[in-house]
């Protein structure tokens, strides 16, 4: 359980919002097939679709409620103590930030794929992220420049 | 079945009002909504704040048309399940979101033809009233494209996700 060795099981946290983040997220289940997986979401009825793996909730959050989004960084905090994630993969929103800054503070290796439906430019919590993620990822060829690198599409 | 949608997070008056007044004109009576904790009060059609996701997930397998806002999460359901779906776009400037990427995903959609887009209340009337000729499109896969998941599983046992090569990874 936990540590950061290379050739074990990989424990992964991936963690997105309810809504579009989550729809996202879970079309990623392929590539996490042999690793160890917790899911971290805003909604508690989406743990019918995780099967037998750990399935955790915190809160919904935006930045324009200071509260919501400090209860939700404990919880995330919380889990991530919990979890020991080797690698905390997310496709946002605010409880992804929380997720991959926290995580990145215990050691484990950070993916953040912006929403598709960041068309234009990168989200604001992509934005942020981007700044600390190990790898960042736009689904959007035309956005990628420097460390914001494109491959391919949750479609 | 039609089942409207305005997702998990905001309200969406703008296009709820038009879908019960376009059921009322109609005699439409197999409409079910969800409307988001709105101010607008359908008159015309069944209707509640919010729904658990399994149910949302059962009607929007059930309905033979979905209406909603142009929330990715709505869009990618609809594709996956192969539902036809018509989506309005909020505007940030009536306060509908927090910005207007849902305007450059309608216009995206629109350009691949995987679904109707109403852009405004103005053209959702007659989006509705063809409801019926509103195409399945094919089935998108419920999966990623091989190339992003290739990246993810790259990045998650030890890589670099074809990303920064910045010898971050163990």
């Amino acid at each position: 359980m936990g540590g950061g060795m290379s050739r074990k099981t990989p424990r992964v946290l991936a963690v997105a919002s309810s809504g579009g983040h989550w729809v996202q997220l879970r079309r990623l289940r392929p590539a996490l097939e042999g690793c160890d997986v917790a899911w971290l979401t805003t909604h508690a009825g989406h743990r019918a679709e995780v099967g037998a793996d750990r399935f955790h909730t915190t809160r919904d959050a935006n930045r324009w409620n200071k509260v919501a989004l400090l209860l939700s960084a404990l919880k995330v905090l919380w889990v991530v103590l919990r979890e020991r994630p080797d690698v905390v993969l997310t496709t946002g929103a605010a409880p992804g930030y929380f997720a991959l800054r926290l995580g990145k503070l215990m050691g484990a290796r950070t993916m953040w794929i912006d929403s598709i439906a960041n068309v234009e430019e990168l989200s604001m919590s992509g934005a942020m992220a981007r700044r600390h993620a190990h790898t960042c990822l736009t689904q959007w060829e035309h956005l990628a420049q420097g460390g914001l690198r494109h491959e391919g599409a949750v479609i | 079945m039609i089942f409207v949608t305005v997702g998990t997070q905001l309200p969406f008056d703008r296009m709820i009002r038009v879908v019960d007044e376009w059921a009322g004109r109609c005699g439409r009576k197999d409409v079910f909504a969800q409307i988001g904790p709105g101010s607008y009060i359908p008159k015309h059609v069944e209707h509640a704040t919010f729904i658990s996701p399994s149910e949302c997930s059962t009607r929007m397998r059930e309905a033979s048309v979905l209406v909603a806002h142009a929330g990715m999460g709505s869009i990618l359901t609809a594709l996956e399940i192969g539902t036809p779906i018509i989506i309005m776009p909020r505007r940030a400037g009536l306060g509908e979101h927090r910005n207007d990427h849902q305007l450059a995903t309608a216009r995206r959609f629109a350009a691949l033809g995987k679904v109707r887009v109403a852009m405004d209340e103005s053209e959702l009337p007659a989006a509705l009233d063809s409801v019926g000729d509103v195409k399945v499109g094919e089935r998108i896969s419920p999966f990623a494209s091989p190339r992003l998941l290739a990246a993810v599983k790259g990045f998650v046992h030890g890589g670099s996700g074809a990303a920064r090569a910045d010898g971050v990874s163990a």
